[in-house]
């Protein structure tokens, strides 16, 4: 691939270090627009997120990368290939919706996914008996599916998602429906294969995850991606906002201060000028306004989100994890 | 956008529908379904065995097949002594008889009103005089026993002088007549519990699918493997667990015939003999599964739920003992075209040549018949696996007309994608 958007190259990314290369990919379903042209590239080895509300397109989107579905437009790579399914034993994928055959005991479970991905059976059933101890899980080795509690089998279907070492590893909304310590635990899973060299590519409509673990992401919302790329020069969008405390609520001082102030009490915030806080740090000592605090923050990645997807697709991304931690 | 690097591999379409058809037989073989399975044969035999004790019982309540003789005491006594002659020689035919008394005979007697009144139940009577006698019965007993009753007259008229040669015997293990019955009573037994397996098998198969979507597993089989592996996967563990029914059957079968006595030569042998037939039994038998399980699976990709499979598998079901029916009134009637019909339908094909391999010995045809109905499996397995793909994870693109055809089943996809992720 020649052209490379301006966002993939801002994040250092070149097209032969990519695991994921999507370009213009569209779904529609009964003729509704599910997804609208979405461009996405992701390095090896990188942790990936994508990032938006449910019913942005996120699901179809990963779908159509990974060939469970075929993209009405647009052309997509995985490794290399423009056929996910040729590198199956390659990949590893754990849907949404998790599925596992309730009869089947724990181990065999993963060995089974471990087999359709290519891995033998016995050595499937080795692998499973080691990564359930090593997950504190060895009491639920020979327990069936429908006996263990929804966050242990969800536990067991992601171990049968890495059962076959993949190189690249792609998670549908995975930490949905796990409490915070499983959640804590499948960030540390996830660093931990990317330390290994895997690429990890995940959903999810909780800021805070994709803000912790990844160095790139994708903002879908409305079936379009407004954003891809780097989330340092996502954040790098907003300004960093200036927040003052002074003793003095009133002086000369005030004139120094940019015209696009917000004051509350004595505490004062603004957007850091464009030749920075010094010139004013003078002009408020000379008039003196009493600094008590003065601290400069980065934007977060929401006040990005915000700004790349709207109030809208924010305050929905905000309620579908209400809703979630409600559940 | 251009191919580059070397392919990092897949399970091949084969050893996909190896890894499917594994993890299915085990689990149904241990399933309590499979149970079911084993003893569903049993269910028709019971009922076939309780309508043959009722049968058995209304049969019985109706009492002995007498014929009450209202004649002289001369011409009475005659009679029962001619009866008595002629037992050695045609006991089974013989009806019995039994005098009445006197005092149920005064004049005028009226044998019907006597048949009609008389508590003792008579199924006929015999008046008149051992010259002129008058039998009075039902048209299926005057033909049962017109003849009989003639011989008896006749006896009691000659003084029981009435010389009936010896008859010598010459036993012939079976005639042409009765082989060709034996084979045809083959012919539909053995169609009639390859269709019992069939109907079994594809809804146990219909059944396993739906449970599958419930699972939600579908999506993560479509990511890993060629879904048409799923759908070859699912029909051969079922054709594995046919197979192993079907042992398990014949051998309990072979026990039971064992058990109860009966030599090999009491079962009417088939035209082909017992070892082909049985080869062409199972050949036949994963024939016609292989076809309806096919249309079975394409069915099931429609549906979500038990209700929706019912829905859709009903009109199946129903075509399916139609084909049957066709089959076996096609099997009356060799060389018709009804039964070339019924050979070129795929569908109904391996009944209909099971049943010819029962009364035909020609080999031939089977060859021909077992080359067009693989060919016809191929096209079913290609057109089922390809409607289950396009359904089952919507990834085709139907006609407009097809949509509205196939669009009476919910989809797995149809909420969870349109809902636009």
């Amino acid at each position: 691939m020649k052209h490379l958007p301006d966002s993939a190259i801002g994040a250092g990314i070149s097209s032969h270090g990519l695991a994921i290369e999507a370009r213009g990919l569209v779904k529609r379903f009964d003729g509704t627009l599910a997804v609208d042209g979405v461009d996405l590239f992701v390095p090896e080895g990188a942790i990936y997120g994508v990032l938006g509300p449910n019913g942005a397109g996120k699901t179809t989107t990963l779908r159509m990368l990974l060939g469970i579905i075929e993209p009405d437009e647009g052309e997509r790579r995985i490794l290399g290939h423009s056929r996910p399914q040729d590198i199956a034993k390659v990949i590893g994928y754990l849907p949404e919706e998790r599925g596992l055959y309730p009869s089947m005991k724990a181990y065999e479970a993963i060995a089974f996914m471990g087999a359709l991905r290519g891995l033998p059976i016995a050595e499937g059933r080795r692998r499973a008996r080691i990564m359930l101890e090593e997950n504190g899980l060895e009491h639920a080795m020979e327990r069936q599916i429908r006996q263990l509690s929804k966050g242990m089998a969800q536990t067991v279907q992601l171990l049968g998602t890495l059962v076959h070492n993949p190189r690249l590893v792609v998670l549908d909304e995975p930490f949905s429906g796990l409490d915070a310590l499983n959640q804590g635990k499948l960030e540390i899973l996830i660093r931990s294969l990317a330390d290994k060299g895997t690429t990890v590519i995940f959903s999810t409509h909780v800021i805070s995850h994709a803000e912790r673990l990844c160095e790139n992401i994708a903002i879908i919302a409305g079936g379009k991606v407004p954003y891809a790329g780097n989330v340092d020069t996502a954040r790098d969008r907003i300004p960093a906002q200036v927040r003052l405390e002074t003793r003095n609520t009133d002086g000369p001082w005030q004139a120094a201060l940019p015209a696009n102030t917000q004051k509350e009490g004595n505490v004062w915030t603004f957007p850091l000028p464009d030749n920075g806080v010094e010139p004013l740090l003078r002009a408020l000592i000379e008039g003196d306004a009493g600094i008590l605090s003065l601290s400069i923050e980065r934007a977060g990645l929401h006040d990005a989100f915000v700004a790349i997807a709207g109030e809208t697709a924010a305050s929905q991304l905000k309620s579908d994890t209400a809703v979630e931690m409600d559940e | 956008m251009s191919e580059s690097g070397t392919s990092l591999g897949r399970l091949s379409i084969w050893q996909a529908a190896l890894v499917i058809a594994r993890r299915d037989f085990t689990a149904i073989l241990f399933s309590r379904a499979f149970l079911f399975f084993l003893l569903g044969p049993l269910f028709p035999l019971a009922i076939g065995v309780l309508a043959g004790g009722i049968g058995g019982n209304i049969a019985n309540s109706d009492g002995p097949e007498t014929i009450a003789i209202a004649m002289s005491a001369q011409d009475t006594a005659h009679i029962l002594a001619a009866r008595k002659n002629l037992e050695p020689v045609i006991a089974r035919d013989l009806p019995k008889l039994e005098s009445l008394p006197a005092s149920s005979m005064e004049p005028p007697f009226d044998p019907v009103h006597f048949l009609a009144t008389d508590k003792r139940q008579f199924a006929a009577v015999l008046s008149g005089s051992t010259e002129k006698p008058v039998l009075t019965a039902t048209s299926e007993r005057l033909q049962q026993w017109h003849g009989v009753v003639g011989l008896i007259c006749a006896a009691a008229m000659s003084g029981n002088s009435l010389a009936i040669p010896h008859v010598a015997e010459q036993h012939l293990a079976s005639s042409s007549l009765s082989q060709k019955r034996g084979r045809a009573i083959t012919a539909k037994g053995a169609q009639a519990i390859m269709f019992l397996l069939i109907m079994l098998l594809a809804g146990m198969v219909l059944s396993n699918l739906v449970e599958e979507k419930g699972n939600k597993i579908i999506e993560i089989l479509a990511a890993a493997i060629p879904i048409d592996a799923v759908f070859l996967g699912k029909l051969f563990a079922m054709l594995g667990i046919s197979v192993l029914g079907i042992t398990v059957w014949g051998s309990v079968a072979i026990l039971g015939i064992g058990i109860a006595g009966i030599s090999p030569s009491d079962i009417p042998t088939p035209a082909v003999g017992w070892p082909v037939f049985l080869l062409l039994g199972t050949i036949y038998f994963a024939m016609g599964y292989l076809l309806l399980g096919s249309i079975f699976l394409a069915i099931g990709s429609l549906a979500s739920t038990v209700r929706e499979v019912q829905t859709l598998s009903m009109p199946v079901t129903m075509f399916q003992v139609l084909v049957f029916f066709l089959a076996s009134q096609a099997s009356d009637k060799a060389g018709s075209a009804l039964e070339w019909l019924a050979i070129i339908f795929p569908l109904s094909s391996p009944f209909t040549m099971l049943a010819r391999a029962a009364t035909d010995g020609h080999l031939w045809p089977h060859i021909a018949a077992l080359a067009w109905q693989i060919t016809c499996v191929a096209v079913f397995i290609k057109v089922g696996a390809k409607l289950f793909r396009q359904r089952v994870m919507k990834t085709g693109k139907l006609s407009p007309r097809k949509r509205r055809f196939f669009g009476a089943g919910s989809l797995l996809f149809r909420n969870s994608s349109a809902r636009h992720r």
